[in-house]
């Protein structure tokens, strides 16, 4: 983006940057021109940033001393005085934290890799079918959308019963009874994101394929997904990180230790506030928002695009 | 993308060449979906088969009607979009749209922790626990064995023969057990345990497990049952059932208290419950019934609830917009701020700044009850340690709006990085000739901003901004880990809504946690909830016309 670009957004802090200042006289009233000009175009800028990523990263800074500060969970003082990986040897001694850290990337992933298959699906059904109520199933989605799953975890529990009497592998302390009930609000959640971004794949180019005697499906997995990989990737990094966080019907179906998710764990390490293990909770939450950390930056270039093009539509 | 256009046509005609050798339903696609038909269809017979087995028969009939859905969908040349529906709409409406009819549906019964069940459950169960010493029985000699950490008594009946029985299992004859003096001495299978066995076990004598041991003395249970006397191990008394269910009447005879003499309850079949002039009986739980609006109209006449009610729902709209508003005009303003290529670092600083976007929500929150706490929270001990006389804030808590005021500020940095990367992409989405144009008819540069920029924003952010305003308004691991919805009322516990519930918290709480579960009450919130938001989310999208363009 050039200079033009920028005022041209309309940004009024820049204001009147582009207007163009009086011709400066000396080699020195230049230079301080120069400067003041830097100041009020970039450089504010960078003390807003730094004072901002300040912001952003304190908590996780705390969180890191706290993990590898055996004393400091309860009376943070200090910063990075002590180095230990005592809370890391507790942590891995008091419960399966890797057995749950692989159940939490397995039900992330397996529920990411579903959703997108299915919600992609779905979208490309909306978007380049006409279909007797095609309107009518969309509208009911946008509704069916508002209703989190969450608020439903009486009747969840309910289904859950009687289901694990037909199929065990749908019944309690499964995680492919999670899994199941994530992929149901698989739809709802991301058909909107999906819809928005392939509306933006020009028709004409189906109807060529078509011509070339390509057939749906053809056209659907050899052209389309690739044209909306990046809504892709997005839809399921959103997925992936919602079930890494799901709490409620994580903790209401997995009733075993060796068979909980993180959110569960995490939370039973300190939801007791008389005796809440912080140094444990840190190493913990420090192991388990790796995974998440590198998936997002290594996203990163996609999520822009894809956040706004649901919206936007380009 | 035009390039992208004809690369892929010009690999579309290659691939066009290749495949039209084959008839077009038997290439390799078709083999691939057979395989996972079939597969489905297995699976789907499997518990076709189960289903049948156990007697459920609704899944059985659901099961039916999927496969048949499935196989036509899949076979049929007609139902092309289908195709790319049904996997995720069979999920859907399981997992989605039936729980939610099912929601309705016991939003309209009084199932709870004292109606669980049906009414024959409820009265076996009361039977069953209702106990009372039946002093026309004389006291027997019994021996206390045990078998498999399980305990079990024998004794001597009146026929003469040696009996043996354990916890809901009968006393039976046991022809091998040892008789002397009136008193089973010895069983095959069991090993006999006497008080001082149970010496030096945390010196009270009597043990759980003895204390609860309870054996019927015959398969009915009005016969009553025998329990090893506390004071003594080789003293058993023959306990009756206090209460008796008199089918004439359906009432409960409730001879269990001495002192009051006979009450009689009766079955109130509108309500659930046994009762005796409006009490419900105090030592069991009644049964399931639909009960019809009642659960609304306790949520909103019932004085113990909808004072609270009315709070949470405030708090919840309140918390929901201010959300939506700090981290939207934050994001905003880092969007207007960095904007811009010239500044140096850019990208790291966007790394940084977004960072607490890819922090898990739910971890976020837990940490930042540790961070704030009063005591040896970072916050107040070492931010805002330095500051001489600063005594520490209890931010969590103390008072409700301080608590609130928190609450916010946590979101807010949980918050901005999504509305600082959505204001950023609307920004560079809008059209640099309409500006362009704006500047040169005379639009001085706050003008442009307020008349072009906001507004175009506006139009591609607001349907953001509603979906942000819906999943805060159910945000519950906000709430409930870092406030647990506190602070709570005085007098009240913590299972008792608090200052920062939300209503999801509150259903948690009347469903999850408290002492006497109310699903019927918890599901009737969860149904108003979806209401609200329903009816909040449809309007404004009308009003954005976002709906208008998805038709």
């Amino acid at each position: 983006m050039t200079d033009a670009e920028l005022t041209d957004n309309g940004l009024p802090a820049a204001g009147g940057a582009a207007e163009t200042p009086p011709p400066p006289r000396t080699a020195a009233d230049r230079a301080k021109a120069s400067r003041r000009a830097w100041w009020r175009e970039v450089g504010w800028r960078h003390i807003v940033a730094v004072v901002v990523s300040l912001y952003a990263i304190f908590p996780l800074v705390f969180v890191i001393n706290m993990a590898v500060d055996p004393n400091a969970g309860l009376a943070s003082q200090s910063l990075f005085q002590n180095f230990s990986l005592q809370n890391f040897r507790d942590l891995f001694a008091s419960r399966p934290f890797g057995q749950q850290l692989l159940n939490t990337l397995i039900v992330g992933g397996v529920t990411a890799i579903g959703t997108v298959l299915m919600g992609a699906a779905a979208a490309y059904a909306f978007s380049r079918f006409r279909f007797e109520g095609r309107r009518f199933t969309l509208t009911f989605l946008l509704v069916v959308q508002m209703f989190p799953q969450l608020l439903a975890f009486v009747a969840i529990f309910l289904l859950v019963q009687s289901l694990g009497e037909v199929f065990p592998v749908l019944g309690m302390n499964h995680l492919s009874t999670v899994i199941a009930i994530y992929l149901g609000g698989a739809l709802g959640v991301n058909t909107f994101l999906m819809y928005g971004f392939f509306n933006t794949v020009p028709i004409s180019l189906d109807e060529a394929a078509k011509l070339d005697g390509a057939t749906h499906a053809q056209i659907y997995w050899t052209i389309i997904l690739r044209m909306v990989s990046p809504v892709l990737a997005v839809v399921g990094l959103l997925s992936f990180i919602s079930s890494f966080s799901e709490f409620v019907i994580a903790r209401l179906v997995l009733t075993d230790p060796e068979k909980w998710t993180l959110a569960v764990s995490l939370y039973d390490l300190v939801g007791n506030d008389r005796n809440p293990y912080w140094g444990m909770f840190a190493a913990g939450a420090v192991i388990s928002a790796l995974p998440v950390l590198l998936l997002f930056l290594f996203l990163q270039r996609y999520i822009v695009s894809g956040l706004t093009a649901g919206a936007v539509k380009g | 993308m035009s390039k992208q256009t004809t690369v892929d046509r010009a690999e579309l005609k290659r691939r066009r060449e290749a495949t039209q050798a084959h008839a077009r339903a038997w290439g390799p696609g078709f083999f691939v979906k057979l395989i996972l038909i079939a597969l489905v269809d297995a699976l789907g017979l499997y518990g076709l088969w189960m289903a049948w087995q156990t007697g459920s028969t609704a899944i059985a009939v659901i099961m039916a009607v999927l496969l048949a859905v499935v196989n036509w969908v899949y076979f049929s040349k007609r139902a092309l979009p289908a195709k790319y529906l049904v996997p995720g709409m069979i999920f859907l409406l399981i997992f989605q749209i039936y729980v939610m009819l099912n929601t309705v549906f016991v939003s309209f019964t009084n199932y709870g922790d004292r109606h669980l069940g049906t009414k024959e459950d409820a009265i076996a169960a009361i039977v069953r626990n209702s106990q009372l010493l039946d002093l026309s029985q004389p006291t027997r000699d019994i021996t206390l064995l045990s078998k498999g950490g399980a305990y079990y008594l024998a004794y001597v009946n009146d026929a003469g023969e040696a009996v043996v029985g354990g916890q809901d299992q009968p006393f039976a004859k046991d022809d091998a057990a040892q008789v002397a003096g009136g008193v089973v001495t010895e069983v095959p299978g069991y090993e006999v345990k006497r008080e001082a066995d149970f010496e030096g076990m945390g010196g009270s004598l009597p043990t759980k497990p003895v204390e609860n041991l309870k054996v019927p003395l015959a398969d009915d249970p009005e016969a009553g049952s025998l329990k090893v006397m506390a004071t003594d191990f080789a003293k058993g008394q023959v306990y009756k059932p206090g209460v008796t269910y008199d089918e004439q009447t359906d009432s409960l005879i409730d001879n269990s208290d001495l002192a009051a003499g006979v009450v009689i309850y009766k079955a109130n079949n509108q309500t659930g419950q046994f009762e005796h002039n409006g009490d419900r009986y105090p030592r069991g739980g009644g049964w399931k019934v639909t009960i019809g609006f009642k659960n609304y109209v306790k949520l909103f006449t019932d004085p113990s609830i909808s004072m609270t009610f009315g709070k949470v729902f405030l708090w919840t709209v309140v918390f929901a917009f201010l959300s939506v508003a700090t981290t939207f005009f934050f994001g905003l303003l880092l969007a207007l701020a960095f904007n811009s290529e010239r500044i140096r670092g850019q990208k790291i600083y966007r790394v940084l700044m977004i960072l607490p976007y890819a922090f898990p929500g739910f971890m976020a929150a837990l940490l930042f009850k540790n961070l704030l706490n009063r005591d040896y929270g970072v916050i107040n001990n070492v931010i805002l340690g330095w500051i001489p006389g600063f005594e520490g804030i209890d931010w969590l808590n103390g008072s409700t709006l301080m608590a609130q005021f928190t609450v916010i500020m946590v979101n807010l940095w949980l918050g901005y990085p999504y509305m600082f990367l959505v204001c950023t992409g609307a920004l560079q989405s809008i059209p640099g000739d309409i500006l362009e144009s704006a500047r040169v008819d005379g639009a001085g540069p706050v003008k442009r901003f307020t008349k072009i920029t906001l507004p175009l924003l506006f139009v591609s952010v607001a349907p953001l901004l509603i979906s942000s305003f819906a999943f805060n308004f159910n945000n519950f691991n906000l709430i409930y880990f870092l406030t647990g919805g506190g602070p709570v009322p005085p007098g009240g516990s913590a299972d008792d809504p608090g200052g920062t519930d939300i209503m999801i918290s509150m259903v948690y709480k009347l469903a999850g946690v408290g002492e006497n579960p109310d699903y019927g009450l918890a599901t009737a919130l969860s149904i108003v909830i979806f209401l609200v938001v329903g009816l909040i989310a449809v309007y404004s999208f009308r009003k954005t016309r976002s709906l208008e363009d998805v038709m």
